[in-house]
This record gives C-alpha cells, structure tokens and sequence, in this order.
C-alpha cells in the first residue's frame, strides 16, 4: 500500500467519524465539532495529494487547503455564534428538542 | 581568538559530538542544544525571581528579600525547596486529568517557542523557514492551557480569571502578529536568523536596527504593548489580580504544579522578549560598529535582561487597567494604529533615501496616534488630579 | 509505512473517537484539540509546514478556544437529561459506516494507479507568497471579503437584542 493510499484512509476515517459525530449526538456544538474534522479530513486529503501527485511546485495543493483552514475559521465563528443565539432563545442546545418550526 | 570566544558553545558542541560515531551525532548534537536550552532558562528564572521581588521593592520604597544569602540571592532556592515539598492538593469535585496537563502543556509550549530564537551568530537550535509563524502558534498553544487550568479547578473565581486571560491573550495575539508581520515585511523573510542578518549592518557606526526607524519604533511600543498583555503581567494582569480574584486560574493550584505555572509565566516572559529583541532591537547583533568584539551571546542576552528589567519597573510603575479598558484599548486603539503602521512601513520602503521618508513617515504616526488619542479622551470627563484622605 | 505516520494516524484517530464519544462537552473539545495537534503533525510529515504551522495557530489557536467558549456559554457542560446521543443514533452510525465503506473501497481499488513517491518538494513560505498574490490572487480576495463578511455576520448574529433585557 503506498503512502498516499494510508493517508487517504486515514482521512477517510477521520471524515466517518466526524459524520458520525455529527449524525448522532444530541448537542448542536458537537454537531459543529463533527463538522470541523470533517473539514480537516478534506484538507489532509488535499495534503497528501499536493505531496505524492504530480507538479507540487504548482503548490495548489497546499494553496487549497490554506483557503480551507480559513474558511473553516470563519465558518466554525458564524456557527457557533448561532448556537450560542438559539440557546439564548431556546434555553437549550439539544437537537431533539428543537422539532417544531414554530419559535 | 574573538572569533573562538563569539562561537564558543558551538565548538563545545562540535567538540563533545565528535566523540561519537557519525550516525548518533545529529540527534545528539540536537539533544545537546536542547539540554543546554532546558537548563539555562529556569537558572535564569530563577535569578529573575530575586530581580524582580528586589527590584518591585525598592520600586514601592521598602527592601525585599534579604535573608536568604546575601542580598538575598539565595531566595529561589529557598524557594524552590518550598514549592517541591508543599503538599499537592487537588480539589475533590476537580477534573483530575485536565487539571493534571494543564501545567504540563502551559510549559512544554513555552520551551517550544525558544526553538528558533536566535541566541547568537549561528546559535539557532531550529533554523526553520517559517520560523515566525512555529514561534506564533506555540504562542496561540498556551491561551489553551490556561482555559484548561481555569475550568478543571470547578471554581467560580479561576474560571472567571481564567476566561477574562484567554479573552486578553487572543485580543492582543493580534496585535502582535500584525506589528510583527510589519518586520517581516520589511526584512522580506519569517526566518527569525535572516531578520536578524537584515538587521546586521551599520551606517557611520550606528545599526541599522528596526527600532531606530519611524515604523519600527511604533511597532515595537505595540509589540511591548501587546508582549505584556500576552504573558499577563502588570498593567494587565487582571486575570490573576491578587487583590481581586484570589490568584485567578491558578488558584487551585499548590505546590509543584504551582511552580510550574510560575515558571511557564517567567519563560513565557523571556520567550516573547527575546522575540522582540530579534525583531526590532537587532537580536544578537551589536548597538555600535566598533564594539562587535563583543561575543554576539552576551549582546543578546544583555537585551533580553534590559527587557526583563522594563517588565519589572511597569509592574512597578502602572496601575492595573479593567478588562473592558483593556479590551476596548486593544481593538479600537492599537489594532488601528498596527493596520497604519503597515501603511508606513510599505510608504517608507517606497519614498527613496533621505530625509523625507522620515518626515512623512514619522508625520503620520504622531499624528494618527494624537488624533486618536483626542477622540477617545474627549469623552471622558478627566479633571485634575484630586486627593481624599481618612479623616 | 514508516513508525512515525502509525504513531500520529493513531494519535488523531483516537482524539477525534474521544470527541465523538465522550460524555463531558469540555473533555469532547480537549480531545478535538488533541486531533488537531495530530493533524498538524501529519502536515508537517508531508512536508507542508506552512500548512502545519497554520493549522496550529487557526484551530488550536482560535477554533478550538471558540468551541471552548461555546460549550462555557451555553452550559454545555452540565451533564444532559437524556443521554448524549440523540434517538436516532443508529441510522447516522450506519451512514457514516456506509461513507467510510464507500471512500476506503474507491482507495483501495485504485491503489495500481495512485502517484508514487516523488522527491520532496522544497517549498519556501517566498513561493507561497508569490503564489498567493499571483496565481492565487482572486481566491485571496474572495476570502479577504469573506472574512469581513463572516466577523461582521458573527458580531450580529451573536449581539444581545436591543429590546428587553441587557
């Protein structure tokens, strides 16, 4: 197995994890947790092909997965400035509790 | 011969690598730098803790520590002993393992920041190309272990302190990455060693340090500025004010665990000075052109004690601000007067070689910094100074 | 492949397991922060360390202190009424085991035909530099103003209301 192909697997299992986590527990900031390595998953795979593929001189790569790490920040801020406005409206962050369309 | 005494520890290590066969002598010549590192930086904490308690006294007009030894220069040890057999109390209700690591981590991230500072001419034990951004994200690592110490000790007076320091930290994290990203812009490298031989030349004498240039002196009061709000000291240690919250995130804390908090502060204090001596004040580089046969060791560590000296005298000095005055001081006034200090920097590189980039340039900064200066204190009605006493 | 990658892969994939599985909100994100470090190590094993540096100084630095804060401001951390998972826990667990089939096949199938092992390339941060006001030009502003967009959307979303309580 070469190289590239463990790290993909590991990204891979990092990226099921994350959806997992992100599927299944009750609390909307691990919902974002989830969403964060699955993110990072994308960008180890972006990694691993910037350094085993063709031309990394190009460094798109590497350029990608910088733009990505941004974006997630900014991303990751929206995100739980809204948990933290629900639980304000709400009093709770739990999922299953919030099943109504009605405010 | 002067040659020998500027390299000394480099041919030490040479010497002592040579001993052994070719395949161990990479990793030990590392270990070796390592270890050197490891042990240099607590002895002078150490003598630091005496400095600053002598030098705070005599600040406030009584003596300090004078038993132990003389003068008391035996204080740390006096001390050290104390902090290793006190009793290690951690609270029953604590979360026992992130109260554990928080020390640990606090202190292995401040060693790893002293990994590209460059001690002397060839001194670096970690000459990366990125070396900048490696010694900023050590920094970002810490703000981490303070959350961590403040939340485990399930107390209400250390998470408080605990949340007012990372709230601190990230507000001037900013400010310090953009007055140093200036530097690195003008030396046109974020490998530490080649700011420093951007910084190696002199004109009719005198250095061509960043300090003595409009941008690099601003820069440098924000740096200083935001260097103390990092590392939590005086005027803004508000997170660990002992008049008001016990001893903030660290109130849980006794004994060694104690000591190491203590000793990840000190070192967070000389990690981030002898940053901004490599940055702005010319790292190991000499202040005059006929003294270079000076070794370029003893320049940078002298540097790095007058800024200890300048920690310990404001602490001395200011009173402590409120955490929205520091707050607000942050974002609305240092963060602007950084984004302009970029300004000038690029304006300086640009206006050719004379006098006029340093009218423009110095024209500007004094001027921003008074016409922002007027618009926060307009508002705020302060008269004379005026006395009550007891009666 | 070589002791090191073992050793880091693991790390990661035990802290991002940790923070998919623990009970304590607080402990979740330590643990997610745990698999960032790992994360960086991998970066810095592939020789980006650019990348690496970035990605401790973004999410260890920031990301993780904003989940932190968070957790702390919406009482995250009192333990729930009703469990940590929500009720339909078993279809997400076999969705994410679907994905993680899928990807690892695509892998594995096309393992004949991956890149092989080529030099190490030497990136210098003054290419990435050039690269990012010269090729990269447009993607840097589009994220400059997204960055804007984003502090100034959080600051909003995330303001007390005006009417009401203070």
């Amino acid at each position: 197995m070469t190289p590239l192909a463990s790290y993909l697997l590991v990204a891979a299992l990092l990226f099921s994890i994350g959806l997992a986590g992100a599927l299944t527990r009750r609390n909307a900031i691990l919902v974002l947790i989830g969403i964060e390595l699955m993110l990072n998953a994308a960008n180890l795979n972006l990694i691993a092909f910037w350094r085993y593929g063709p031309h990394p001189e190009l460094l798109t790569g590497m350029m990608f997965a910088i733009f990505s790490i941004a974006v997630a920040a900014a991303e990751a801020a929206v995100g739980l400035g809204l948990v933290i406005q629900i639980y304000r409206h709400a009093h709770t962050t739990d999922l299953d509790a919030m099943n109504r369309m009605k405010g | 011969m002067i040659d020998h005494l500027d390299q000394i520890f480099v041919l030490l290590r040479h010497w002592l690598v040579s001993f052994l066969p070719a395949p161990l002598q990479p990793v030990v010549c590392v270990l070796l730098s390592v270890a050197a590192i490891v042990s240099l930086f607590p002895a002078l904490f150490a003598l630091t803790t005496v400095f600053e308690r002598k030098g705070l006294a005599r600040i406030q007009n009584r003596i300090g520590p004078n038993r132990v030894g003389p003068f008391g220069v035996l204080q740390p040890i006096a001390d050290g002993i104390k902090s290793l057999t006190k009793e290690d109390i951690v609270p029953l209700s604590a979360d026992a393992a992130v109260h554990f690591l928080a020390p640990v981590v606090l202190v292995v991230a401040v060693f790893m920041g002293f990994a590209v500072l460059p001690m002397g001419r060839n001194m670096v034990l970690a000459d990366m190309n990125a070396g900048l951004l490696f010694y900023f994200a050590m920094g970002a690592s810490t703000e981490l272990s303070v959350f961590m110490a403040g939340w485990s000790s399930r107390n209400k007076y250390s998470l408080l302190g605990a949340m007012r320091a990372v709230a601190q930290m990230i507000s001037y994290e900013v400010v310090l990455l953009l007055s140093s990203v200036t530097v690195v812009m003008m030396a046109g490298s974020l490998s530490l060693s080649k700011i420093v031989a951007a910084q190696n030349h002199y004109s009719w004498g005198l250095p061509h340090w960043y300090i003595f240039t409009p941008w690099g002196c601003a820069g440098f009061v924000m740096y200083a500025i935001a260097a103390t709000a990092e590392t939590n000291r005086s005027p803004f240690d508000l997170p660990e004010g002992e008049s008001e919250l016990v001893a903030g995130y660290h109130t849980e804390y006794s004994g060694f665990k104690f000591a190491l908090f203590f000793l990840g502060e000190y070192l967070a204090m000389f990690s981030i000075s002898g940053l901004g001596t490599t940055l702005f004040l010319g790292g190991w580089s000499a202040p005059f052109s006929f003294l270079t046969w000076i070794p370029s060791w003893i320049w940078f560590f002298s540097k790095l004690m007058l800024s200890i000296f300048v920690f310990i005298w404001l602490r001395g000095t200011l009173p402590r601000l409120r955490q929205d005055q520091l707050m607000n001081f942050a974002w609305k006034f240092v963060l602007p007067m950084c984004l302009l200090n970029l300004l000038v920097a690029g304006l300086w590189r640009f206006l050719g070689d004379g006098w006029a980039r340093w009218a423009v340039c110095s024209v500007i900064l004094i001027g921003a910094y008074g016409a922002m200066g007027w618009g926060e204190m307009r508002r705020k009605h302060i008269g004379p100074r005026s006395y009550r006493y007891a009666e | 492949m070589s002791f090191v990658f073992y050793l880091l892969a693991a790390l990661t994939v035990a802290g991002a397991f940790a923070a998919m599985l623990l009970k304590n909100t607080v402990h979740c994100a330590l643990a997610l922060t745990v698999a960032f470090a790992g994360l960086a190590l991998l970066f810095l094993n592939l020789d980006a360390q650019f990348a690496g540096f970035a990605q401790i100084l973004v999410y260890i630095g920031a990301v993780a202190i904003l989940v932190v804060f968070a957790i702390l401001l919406t009482r995250g951390s009192e333990t729930p009424r009703d469990g940590v998972f929500s009720r339909t826990w078993f279809v997400g667990l076999l969705i994410a085991a679907g994905v993680f089939a899928t990807l690892s096949w695509a892998v594995l199938q096309s393992v004949r035909v991956l890149p092989h092992e080529t030099a190490v390339p030497t990136v210098t941060v003054l290419q990435i530099g050039n690269a990012l006001v010269g090729r990269f030009v447009l993607p840097l502003e589009i994220v400059a103003l997204l960055l804007t967009a984003a502090t100034i959307g959080a600051v909003i979303v995330a303001m007390h209301e005006k009417e009401g309580q203070q």
